[in-house]
């Protein structure tokens, strides 16, 4: 990555990665991306969110999903949940579900993300943010 | 996909569980399953939604319909109006009480607007060690707008017009510290940002380093910028080796993209950033300690003045500014000082990140606007007491704040309200304590915690602390006298008035407040005896009650140290001067009748 050399340039980079048309240009199908996102602050991997990332990958290549982005993120606020984690479904709300052990990631693939279908301990948003 | 067409989510939290909301879940699936619709309507179980006080809370989707208060009974009234004939239950809704207005959908209910994430706005939605995914969410974008569009008499202008103050818990304007710091001229100065968070339960600080690295990265370029220094440092507590590895990754990311480093932007501004680590000193989170540890010294306070934006680091001009402080910088100058003005109270604007732990049902990071009340945080954020136990007391402000009670619930949260009732808003630790904590307890704790981190210089804190702390073991021992609580009080107050460091001059803060609101406490372990929450294991005992004692002899046999007498079939008797409260008799006894009191 070469250096911004100005505020212009700055703003273009901010304005493609919010279209993330970098993922297009690789020729993803961004509209049937599923996004992934696991709270690793310190509660989390306390609590074995480590392990859920790992479960996770694995359990979504035995199932043979392939347009999907696990990543990691910071604290969400629900500490009291650990491990929490956000799915994405292309088109839809993101949802979090909350104390996410290994049988619980099996159901949230299965059903959730190969079907679509809810299923228990969904973490409720509670804040706004800006 | 699920062929579902309506999902009916029943909250699993706690709060509700106890008042039924498992059965209404049961319920709800009996009456679908009956009409035939088990495979049209979900029933799903989530965690806590919040709202606990109008729990139990069931939410239907897609329609985003919130019910209140749903008993049981009401499961088959919600399949057959509801989910079959598609009229909303009015007698479910939430009424405001203020103007019985009904409300339907949850967003638009005051409640959820309770928590607002300014600080934390990228917590949980970017990956803290990627860059472009800061970038993509307005990432330096203050920074570019203040190095190429801004003065730094600009950039400060709108800190102080923001009414941002401290977050660290001093409360000072941001503002005016900075500008302080501007207007000492010198070949070279600094930016600080104190990353120490020593406060035992506070995981505030943390949390954002973990979570938003490269908001303090920016800020600090920023502040920078706005004060003439060339040269950032983070003095981060060596505790906390993630947020460590997350911010090093932030600056070297950033140095990679041009954003930190020699001539940013292509601007003649050059800003870079060094890690300093803590070595597990309490006292550094004090600005001056902080200081003298970065200089490798041991670290003790200096008095001030001068103050460090007169004269800090290496005796150049120093702004010290905490991890939360920081991190609303790049927002304000993003969405400008009025908006910022706009939230909170008139002189506390924005919001406040609070570690809510201890006793309550929902642990965990919450923001909100500052003149939130505590009993909002604690009952409708943070989801009532555990266990359906009787709130006690809520501790604020870590080692030097102090205990508020039931009375205390509905006062608005800023740094000026809490500090009138005998707190203070602090760094924002915030512990919940019920009816079985002990307050004496509690402030021996605290005392314990600033014993050990006394650094010694002055005496008052030295000496001071230690004799205190030995007061209040002699209470919880059973050995206080009332001339001890009265020593307490006075010695307490020559420590605040005379300490040299805010470490010492708030140590005692604890006991003041607890002794003012807990006075029973206090004079129940020094004239009973007694410990009235039974925390304090010296003042209990264990009683055989001789009306359940049937003398099977379970409870002298696993005696440690023998105390219990009596033959079998007689009502047994344990010696309270040889009882070393092990409890080891009560776990045995199958006929409750040993007490413990």
């Amino acid at each position: 990555m070469s250096k911004i050399k100005s505020l212009e340039e700055l703003k273009n980079l901010r304005a493609k990665l919010q279209e993330k048309v970098d993922i297009r240009e690789k020729g993803d199908k961004i509209e049937e991306l599923i996004q992934v996102r696991i709270a690793m602050a310190t509660c989390g991997i306390a609590a074995g969110a480590k392990q859920t990332m790992e479960d996770f990958i694995t359990k979504m290549n035995e199932e043979g999903i392939k347009n999907v982005v696990v990543t990691q993120t910071g604290c969400m606020g629900y500490c009291h949940s650990e491990p929490t984690v956000e799915i994405t479904l292309p088109n839809k709300e993101p949802v979090v579900y909350g104390n996410v052990n290994k049988s619980k990631v099996d159901e949230i693939v299965t059903k959730y993300i190969k079907n679509g279908e809810l299923v228990d301990g969904i973490i409720p948003v509670a804040y706004e943010t800006i | 996909m699920a062929n579902y067409k309506m999902h009916v989510l029943v909250c699993g939290g706690t709060g509700c569980l106890s008042s039924g909301s498992g059965q209404l879940a049961d319920n709800l699936k009996e009456v679908l399953k009956e009409k035939g619709l088990e495979n049209e309507v979900q029933v799903l179980k989530t965690g806590c939604f919040g709202f606990c006080e109008k729990g139990p809370i069931v939410k239907i989707l897609p329609d985003n319909t919130f019910y209140v208060e749903v008993k049981p009974e009401d499961a088959r009234i919600i399949v057959d109006e509801h989910l079959i004939k598609g009229r909303k239950i009015e007698s479910l809704l939430y009424k405001v009480p203020e103007t019985k207005e009904i409300i339907s959908d949850s967003k638009h209910m005051d409640f959820y607007k309770k928590q607002m994430r300014i600080a934390l706005r990228n917590c949980g939605f970017v990956d803290p060690e990627n860059i472009e995914e800061y970038i993509g969410r307005e990432g330096y974008q203050a920074l570019g707008k203040s190095i190429t569009e801004l003065s730094s008499q600009d950039v400060i202008n709108i800190i102080k017009e923001s009414g941002l103050r401290g977050r660290g818990g001093g409360g000072f304007p941001t503002g005016l510290k900075w500008e302080f710091t501007y207007k000492n001229k010198a070949d070279q100065k600094y930016v600080v940002c104190n990353a120490d968070e020593g406060d035992p339960g506070a995981f505030m600080d943390r949390s954002l380093l973990e979570g938003d690295p490269h908001s303090i990265v920016e800020a600090m370029a920023i502040c920078g910028y706005a004060i003439g220094a060339s040269k950032g440092l983070v003095y981060i507590r060596a505790e906390y080796p993630l947020a460590i590895e997350r911010l090093q990754k932030a600056i070297d990311d950033a140095r990679e993209f041009g954003l930190l480093g020699d001539n940013i932007l292509n601007s003649d501004f050059s800003f870079d950033i060094e890690i300093k680590f803590g070595a597990g000193a309490f006292v550094c989170g004090e600005e001056t300690a902080l200081i003298q540890s970065m200089q490798d010294n041991r670290g003790e306070p200096t008095t001030k003045p001068p103050f460090p934006a007169e004269s800090g680091y290496w005796g150049k001009p120093t702004n010290v500014n905490n991890v939360e402080t920081f991190a609303n910088i790049p927002a304000i100058i993003n969405k400008g000082a009025s908006w910022f003005k706009s939230i909170g109270t008139e002189k506390s604007s924005g919001t406040k990140v609070f570690a809510l732990a201890g006793k309550v049902n929902n642990v965990g990071l919450v923001e909100v606007p500052m003149g939130t009340t505590l009993r909002e945080v604690i009952f409708d954020i943070g989801g009532g007491i555990k266990d359906g136990k009787k709130f006690k007391a809520v501790q604020t402000g870590g080692p030097s704040g102090g205990c508020l009670t039931v009375n205390d619930l509905d006062t608005p949260i800023d740094f000026d309200t809490l500090l009138a009732k005998g707190s203070m808003m602090g760094s924002g630790g915030m512990i919940v304590m019920d009816e079985d904590d002990c307050m004496v307890a509690v402030s021996k704790f605290y005392l314990e915690f600033t014993v050990e981190e006394s650094c010694g210089k002055c005496t008052p804190c030295r000496i001071g602390t230690k004799r205190l702390h030995e007061i209040l073991e002699k209470i919880t021992a059973g050995k206080g006298t009332s001339e001890d609580l009265d020593l307490l009080k006075s010695l307490s107050t020559v420590i605040k008035d005379t300490a040299l460091c805010g470490l010492g001059q708030t140590a005692p803060n604890p006991i003041l407040s607890t002794i003012e609101k807990f006075w029973d406490e206090y004079t129940a372990h020094v004239i009973d005896k007694k410990c009235p929450s039974g925390q304090c294991t010296s003042l209990l005992q264990y009683v055989v009650n001789p009306e359940k004692c049937i003398g099977c002899t379970a409870c002298a046999r696993v005696c440690p140290v023998n105390c219990i007498s009596g033959k079998v079939k007689e009502v047994h008797f344990i010696d309270q001067s040889k009882c070393i409260k092990c409890g080891a008799c009560q776990a045995a006894c199958k006929f409750s009748a040993i007490d413990k009191k």
